[in-house]
């Protein structure tokens, strides 16, 4: 497995990485490029980051007058690997289908940019960090907002010598970026997509959240964040992996709609003829869930996840600006499109439409759809081909 | 629906689009496949729609337009008042639930707008009624009663009589029959389409 030299705790190198003179120019690590900020980032708690590392990967080629760049945003658990394989898992890029050459974000005609979130575990900045003190941030790495994950972006984009975006585009909390961009930067994008997304996070969401983040902070092993080294060199192992799988089960179930996982799996046994009476996975539907929660440890941070569902759950974009959502777009002339799914229950058509009717009523270009697709909220990153139609004929 | 020669606007489209001034906003209620807004973008205007079927609304977006899918029954409260220029209802007022409601709406957006509908009094929908004793299928109203889409059908009197009511004005209005521009008189029964210019003064 490889890692970058940043997510490796308790080695010479990593250590010595982290304490080297920040300069504002990528290096290459074997993840990929990664941009160190000389300064600072200021934060939304009020506390400031220093020494941010940004993991980042692009696509394509920036023409001349580098006014080509699309950023990518990922969702809670993605990565910069957009287009790339996994470093871990091996697995092809978690967009492939949207992304690359002549598909609907065409890298023969855009440099397609993506990073790895703040706060995250594959490169960027995050709790497994080396902090000042020589040791992993742990739970002293501070609460970070969405807003906070696109101060970097910003960044990385400025450290490109990129003056202004042809796009930004998101699904799920990639889309919480985006609109975050358009918000707080929005002179700086000529056009938002936002897909499967929403403006806040709702109640039950929240909830949702809360369960996996128990689930995580009840493992024994999660000792207070302070597991890093336990399981030798790989940050991921030694931790809190059974709360973390549990997390993550739950949170899987809210990604799927009822109609996909009847058809997936109905009430089909697994492996076996009968009901064991006993509490093994007897059902695929449990099988499934187990592996998703297991491999899930293989390639994700428990801290990681803590911190980004918290800046998730601390999502309200019309609260950032004054109560009103329609107020949160003022500084932009970007053009927006809203795509919801008629099956997501985890961010509703009823969240996108709310987004869509301010962006309207305040004037701006706007268009707004609701696809038809029968996976729920994962349907973003499933086949469909009027998805397909809409990016291309928006992004163009 | 009107014959459509490729290339070329649905006639009572292309009234409209030709009576636009270049650099107006218009919002296109029911835009279809957004055939009359790329019309009307292109010779500068700044067109917005508003559609009900997710798959034209995608045909929309895929040709850079900017569409919001929704019900003009219940999403037209949601813009703001005399937000755009024109208001365009083409070939949607009879399939909508409450059209005077709709056509009050239209003149809360816009000072103008535009209507377009197949009119039920056609001489050709009166024969087929008096003779056959069905409901006419014909050419502009193509699809069987049980399954059309146009639930409010009216005639060119109905929709007179509806503004005189309203206090709304007809400034202009222009009547097709097979794609083509017909005459004035007699238009409740020798057109099969009309167009009309509406205001409030």
């Amino acid at each position: 497995m490889i890692f970058t030299a940043l997510t490796i705790v308790d080695s010479d190198a990593a250590w010595s990485q982290s304490r080297r003179p920040m300069a504002p120019t990528p290096e290459n690590t074997p993840a990929g490029p990664v941009l160190k900020l000389a300064q600072p980032l200021p934060l939304d708690s009020g506390r400031s980051l220093a020494g941010v590392e940004i993991a980042y990967e692009t696509y394509g080629t920036l023409n001349a007058d580098k006014s080509n760049a699309i950023m990518i945003c990922h969702a809670l658990t993605g990565d910069q690997h957009v287009a790339s394989p996994h470093p871990i898992t091996g697995k092809p890029g978690w967009w492939i289908r949207m992304v690359g050459p002549g598909k609907p974000i065409d890298t023969d005609r855009f440099f397609v940019i993506c990073s790895n979130v703040i706060g995250s575990c594959m490169g960027s900045s995050g709790p497994a960090s080396m902090a000042e003190s020589g040791a992993p941030y742990g739970m002293s790495f501070p609460v970070i907002t969405i807003r906070d994950m696109v101060r970097a972006q910003v960044a990385l984009v400025d450290a490109l010598g990129i003056g202004r975006l042809h796009a930004v585009v998101g699904g799920s909390m990639g889309g919480m970026q985006a609109l975050s961009w358009a918000a707080n930067f929005g002179d700086r994008i000529d056009a938002a997509l936002i897909i499967a997304s929403t403006s806040r996070h709702s109640a039950q969401n929240i909830a949702f959240h809360e369960v996996g983040r128990q689930a995580i902070m009840a493992d024994p092993k999660w000792n207070g964040g302070d597991y890093y080294g336990e399981g030798g060199e790989d940050p991921r192992k030694g931790g809190p992996e059974s709360g973390l799988a549990v997390a993550r089960m739950a949170a899987h179930i809210t990604y799927l709609s009822e109609q996909g996982l009847t058809e997936k799996f109905g009430r089909r046994l697994q492996d076996r003829d009968a009901k064991t009476f006993g509490f093994d996975a007897d059902f695929q539907v449990e099988s499934y869930l187990r592996y998703q929660g297991l491999s899930f440890t293989d390639r994700f941070d428990a801290n990681s996840y803590l911190y980004i569902t918290r800046a998730m759950d601390y999502f309200d974009l019309a609260e950032e600006h004054g109560g009103k959502l329609a107020d949160a777009f003022r500084g932009t002339k970007a053009r927006f499109c809203l795509v919801s799914f008629d099956t997501d229950w985890l961010y509703p058509t009823s969240e996108s439409r709310t987004i869509a009717h301010a962006l309207n009523a305040a004037g701006h270009p706007v268009s707004f759809m609701e696809l038809s697709a029968p996976f729920g909220h994962d349907s973003f990153l499933l086949d469909n081909d009027d998805l397909d139609r809409v990016v291309k004929g928006f992004i163009r | 629906m009107s014959p459509v020669t490729p290339g070329q606007l649905r006639p009572d489209l292309a009234v409209i689009a030709e009576h636009v001034e270049p650099g107006a906003r218009v919002l296109d209620i029911g835009c279809g496949d957004g055939e009359l807004m790329a019309a009307l973008t292109a010779k500068g205007c700044d067109a917005r729609g508003l559609e009900i079927d997710p798959t034209n609304v995608a045909a929309c977006v895929g040709r850079g337009l900017s569409v919001m899918q929704g019900d003009a029954d219940t999403d037209l409260a949601f813009y703001p008042d005399r937000s755009v220029d024109y208001a365009v209802l083409s070939q949607t007022l009879q399939t909508t639930r409450r059209p005077d409601l709709i056509l009050e709406n239209l003149l809360r957006i816009a000072p103008r707008g535009f209507v377009s509908f197949p009119n039920f009094a056609h001489w050709r929908v009166r024969a087929s009624l008096m003779f056959g004793g069905q409901m006419p299928v014909t050419k502009l109203i193509p699809v069987a009663w049980y399954e059309t889409p146009n639930i409010h059908h009216l005639t060119i009197a109905d929709f007179r009589a509806l503004l005189a009511e309203r206090g709304i004005r007809a400034e202009r209005s222009w009547y097709f029959t097979g794609g083509q521009p017909s005459r004035q008189r007699f238009a409740n029964l020798t057109a099969e389409h009309a167009v009309f210019l509406v205001t409030r003064d």
